[in-house]
């Protein structure tokens, strides 16, 4: 195991690649949940945790069933009903083991399910054929970036409501603007060669 | 007559899955960097969508309230499978632009918010039509966008030269341009609608 590809798929998955802002995946909860920052680091944490799990339990359900069988046209199907089924497994552990975190996490549970980055990152790992480490290392990080870039999102949001705009450029037009600016920014990582 | 019309309405105008509802807003920035993968974008999922609402309606009487929705996603992935096979057997170029969007038109909420708000409530010819239309609706807003940057970004449209001499600004093919055309047309949505009012 090489760290230095760990270390580099990391960096690429945060900033170079960022999920949000350079793969359009996951858009729908940046915009959706990103008005407080409390929710916005709820959601990330969350996404960052079944994000990994996901990792985990697709690539040997891929390398170990689906390739020997031959059947690996059926990725798409089989990947979406394991992480659909691994959220509602997560929702009901943390239920019974944490109920205070499940408080605080609980209702952004089920909206997991139909957010594009978690299947986004399975079917990535396969394609970029990673090994099984660098796929749970990937979608770790990953779930880093979107968090990160979320937290920002909200933290701009919320000192921007109060700014007298013209009613149809409230909320969501205004969060675009923000977004493209952020893109701007995270377009600089780009330069970054390792 | 009346609702069929209706529906056709609300899936282009009023209900836009994409301009007015703010729903499948990742393939919607991500693969309209030109006019071509917009369309073919569009008509993937419009096909998904058509399938989906219409096996949907057929089975909704069948499938116990508790698991529709992995039943819901199966019909969905089943259909995206399908997409996927073609596409990859005779158009095999568009595959490697679309990458990994096609399979996650899985978790295009479109499709699963019309499946549950439409096709498990109504019949099988109005989920039909609210497929087409609500299709149509996504299509042409991935067409505006894609329209937009690739003229402003590339100075062509679907791969054709459109003004010789003009410098284009490539920041609109880049997520920057995506996010900022979002904005504009959203802004404009919701100012002819308050108009209206």
């Amino acid at each position: 195991m090489d760290l230095g590809t760990l270390l580099q798929i990391t960096i690429a998955a945060i900033f170079i690649n960022n999920f949000v802002l350079s793969r359009f995946l996951g858009l729908c909860p940046y915009f959706g949940v990103s008005k407080q920052v409390d929710s916005a680091i709820g959601m990330g944490l969350s996404v960052i945790f079944v994000m990994t799990i996901a990792a985990t339990v697709t690539w040997p359900i891929y390398y170990f069933v689906l390739k020997p069988l031959g059947i690996d046209f059926l990725q798409t199907i089989v990947f979406i009903l394991v992480i659909a089924s691994l959220v509602q497994l997560v929702e009901m552990v943390i239920q019974k083991v944490s109920p205070s975190l499940y408080e605080s996490l609980g209702i952004y549970l089920p909206l997991i399910t139909t957010n594009c980055a978690i299947l986004g990152v399975t079917v990535l790992n396969i394609s970029e054929s990673y090994n099984f480490i660098e796929s749970v290392v990937n979608a770790f990080a990953s779930g880093v970036g979107f968090t990160l870039v979320l937290i920002l999102m909200s933290g701009i949001r919320v000192k921007l409501e109060d700014t007298p705009l013209p009613e149809y450029m409230k909320g969501l037009p205004l969060a675009f603007f923000v977004g493209a600016v952020m893109a701007l920014a995270f377009m600089g990582f780009s330069g970054f060669k390792i | 007559m009346a609702k069929i019309k209706e529906l056709i309405k609300d899936g282009i105008w009023n209900k836009n899955p994409v301009l007015v509802q703010a729903i499948g807003l990742c393939p919607t920035l991500a693969v309209t960097t030109s006019l071509k993968n917009g369309f073919y974008m569009g008509v993937a999922s419009t096909f998904v969508l058509v399938g989906s609402n219409v096996i949907i309606s057929i089975i909704k009487s069948f499938i116990p309230a508790k698991v529709r929705i992995p039943v819901y996603i199966t019909v969905i992935a089943s259909f995206v499978t399908l997409v996927q096979l073609f596409v990859s057997a005779y158009l095999p170029e568009l595959n490697k632009t679309l990458g990994i969007f096609i399979p996650l038109i899985v978790v295009n909420c479109i499709i699963l918010g019309r499946a549950e708000a439409f096709a498990s409530k109504n019949g099988v010819f109005d989920s039909l039509i609210d497929g087409v239309s609500m299709g149509i609706g996504f299509t042409l807003a991935l067409m505006i966008m894609a329209g937009i940057r690739e003229f402003l970004g590339a100075n062509k449209l679907f791969d054709l030269l459109v003004i010789p001499g003009f410098e284009p600004a490539a920041a609109m093919i880049l997520p920057v341009g995506g996010f900022l055309t979002m904005g504009v047309l959203i802004a404009i949505m919701n100012y002819i609608n308050m108009k209206k009012r």
